[in-house]
């Protein structure tokens, strides 16, 4: 691997991600947990901007960053006389073997090829541009369909969230 | 690019192992809801450097490249349901504990 | 000449003198950075000049004038004085996040300009993405607010920090709908091309509804009156940066003030045909003077809103974004989308917006208007109603207030 700016940038992107993600589990305080997932997931942009799909990267600054930050960050608050809970974790052993094994497993599975063929060392040179994937997303041969149903989701999701959060007056305070 | 694709699959292999650390061991709610964040992150960088690397068939093309913005929309629906569904649950029982919300347990 | 073939340019230069190929690459992109970065930067010096002057004419005051030529250098004097204080971190704060809280803010401003093209080939970068891309860097904007108020560990920081969020995010919503008018009427996000689809026609003149929520949701994102939460000395003490001290607290205000003018220069790119203008193709200069004159035009009207109107209450705000601006950037997104399918199925969209004159945009100008005409009457129909009402109403409820008075009066008289 040559020294390049994509590979400077995959390195600091890599260092943001696993470093937000570690950040996330193991910090005590849940709004900077909320931090570092945003570091996290900004990392996770960067790599989708070297990925050459910009429109992801946007998008997913959008509604990481924009959005479920300050949901999360509100949730904190809102539930904040508990946040401080005696013990960060429960099953601590357990878990770390487990994952780190998961890990493991998937680096061994990623690394060695056993199921024939080699990964791919270097991406094609064509890439669909954000154009193509507007116009495969209306496109009755592409994803029209899902793209329907996603935003029916999406609107049952914020009626359903509403309804959910809603303080009821009547009945003194439960939904 | 001179980063091959097995270097963006054990990222994404890392960061997901790190999600299922956090989702097992932690005990706050809303902290589980982040790890789960996480580790649809880590899929959604498989699915985007799969389609980037492939030489699939043009009609193909946008398979990966789609899917993620469909995860996306999904994570953010779920956020939304997930934290409100939290506030609820601290609201009648004063806790962000998941275990301590299992009336409905046997 | 081009960022690129100056880049170019410089890059053979340096390595025509003997550096390291990679060196000279990473150099001359260093110094294309530096000078976009750089035409924020001393904007903002600028600009607080300007709109201390500005507000103090609107109020019948001369405004600064001591220092330097008609108090010119004031801002460097100011900037001395913050630099001069003490910097003061409250011991229970969060020392990392408190102290990235501004420059976060800062940046996540002056990153826009990456995107903006101030002639038709001067620009840091044009993105394929860029409408989007400001959007999203503006997002955070938002999350520096919240973490400046929260790091602080004072509760009226945080209170302050709550109600500034709240509505920065909810008034992202009209915001990002009205900015799709002229992403769809030009057919991309990339800015540069958004202001080339403007030759024949200004995106004001084929959509002025979605340009009037533009301008009042940016109104709102960058926390001017009428939605001046961010500080509302009187109720907040001072909002989310109440613990902030010298250059610290100076960063929160240099954001606010360059991002007020960034969004200026952003409406006149995206309505107002950016560097279109007589003459613009004859030099950079021109197109360079057309762009800082529209967007200084509307960065004027957004002072002078400023220091006329006053400060809404943030139940008022909130509904006024959720019950009127939300639903109606939706409708005007309907039907702008249905004016522009009725357009090709009658063929008066123009083949090439590129290289329409004015005549090619005619009748389409004149359909999109009949559309904007017809959604805004019913809305002004709709608002009579609702003020008839809320008159009603007051007027019932006085009546029936004087008349409780006047049985009490009468029973304290008897």
């Amino acid at each position: 691997m040559e020294l390049n700016a994509i590979s400077i940038g995959f390195a600091v992107f890599t260092i943001f991600t696993l470093g937000g993600g570690l950040g996330v589990v193991t910090t005590r305080n849940l709004f900077q947990g909320t931090i570092w997932l945003m570091l996290s997931l900004f990392g996770v942009a960067g790599y989708f901007v070297l990925l050459s799909a910009p429109f992801l990267a946007a998008v997913q600054i959008l509604v990481y960053i924009g959005a479920i930050a300050i949901l999360i960050t509100f949730a904190v608050m809102l539930t904040r006389s508990v946040a401080r809970i005696k013990s960060r974790y429960f099953r601590l052993l357990p878990s770390f073997v487990a994952s780190l094994a998961l890990f493991l497993i998937l680096l061994f599975g990623i690394t060695l090829p056993i199921f024939g063929g080699h990964l791919p060392e270097a991406a094609p040179e064509y890439v669909a541009s954000t154009r193509d994937l507007g116009a495969a997303l209306v496109d009755e041969n592409g994803y029209v369909a899902p793209f329907l149903l996603a935003s029916v989701l999406l609107t049952g999701a914020m009626i359903g969230a509403i309804f959910i959060a809603r303080e009821d007056k009547a009945k003194g305070g439960g939904a | 690019m001179t980063v091959p694709l097995w270097m963006y699959l054990a990222v994404a292999a890392a960061l997901f192992s790190i999600g299922v650390f956090g989702v097992l061991s932690r005990r706050n709610a809303v902290a589980i809801l982040m790890s789960v964040e996480l580790m649809l992150n880590a899929v959604n960088i498989n699915l985007v450097a799969f389609w980037r690397y492939s030489e699939t068939s043009t009609d193909l093309l946008l398979n990966g490249y789609a899917f993620t913005a469909f995860v996306l929309i999904v994570a953010a629906a779920e956020a939304a349901v997930g934290l409100a569904i939290i506030i609820t649950v601290y609201r009648n029982r004063r806790s962000v504990i998941p275990e301590h919300a299992a009336t409905l347990k046997g | 000449m081009t960022m690129e073939d100056m880049c170019s340019g410089l890059c053979s230069l340096l390595a025509d003198s003997g550096a390291d190929p990679g060196l000279a690459q990473f150099l001359s992109l260093l110094v294309g950075v530096l000078l976009v970065s750089g035409v924020p930067l001393v904007t903002v010096i600028l600009l607080i000049w300007i709109e201390r002057k500005v507000a103090a004419r609107i109020q019948d005051r001369i405004g600064p004038n001591r220092v330097g030529p008609i108090g010119l250098l004031q801002t460097f004097a100011d900037m001395l004085k913050l630099l001069s204080k003490e910097d003061i971190t409250p011991t229970a704060a969060d020392r990392v996040l408190y102290n990235a809280a501004p420059l976060v803010s800062f940046a996540s401003v002056v990153l826009i300009w990456a995107v903006i093209p101030f002639t038709p080939f001067h620009y840091g970068v044009d993105l394929e993405i860029g409408a989007l891309y400001f959007v999203a860097i503006a997002s955070f904007g938002t999350l520096a607010i919240m973490a400046a108020g929260w790091a602080s560990n004072n509760k009226y920081a945080l209170l302050g920090a709550f109600r500034v969020v709240s509505l920065l995010v909810s008034y992202e919503v009209p915001l990002v709908f009205a900015l799709l008018a002229p992403v769809m009427l030009a057919g991309s996000m990339s800015l540069v091309d958004i202001v080339n689809a403007q030759t024949g026609m200004w995106f004001v003149v084929l959509s002025p509804l979605a340009f009037i929520i533009f301008y009042v949701s940016s109104q709102a994102e960058t926390g001017r009156a009428p939605f001046d939460l961010i500080e509302a000395e009187s109720e907040l003490v001072a909002g989310f940066n109440i613990e902030y001290s010298g250059m610290k607290f100076g960063m929160f205000f240099a954001a606010e003030f360059l991002h007020v003018f960034t969004n200026g220069i952003l409406m006149a790119l995206l309505f107002f045909g950016g560097w279109m203008g007589p003459l613009y193709y004859e030099s950079p200069l021109i197109a360079f003077a057309w762009l800082g004159l529209k967007g200084g035009l509307i960065y004027f009207t957004t002072l002078w809103l400023r220091n006329t109107v006053p400060r809404l209450r943030i139940d008022q705000i909130m509904a006024f974004n959720w019950k009127f601006l939300v639903p109606l950037s939706i409708v005007n997104l309907i039907l702008l989308s249905l004016g522009l399918k009725l357009l090709q199925e009658l063929g008066w969209a123009p083949r090439d917006l590129l290289s329409a004159s004015v005549g090619d945009m005619l009748p389409a100008t004149a359909l999109m208007l009949l559309v904007n005409l017809g959604l805004a009457l019913y809305l002004l129909g709709l608002l009579r109603k609702r003020g008839a009402e809320a008159r009603r109403d007051e007027q019932m409820s006085r009546a029936s207030l004087d008349q409780a008075r006047g049985l009490a009066a009468d029973r304290g008289g008897a």
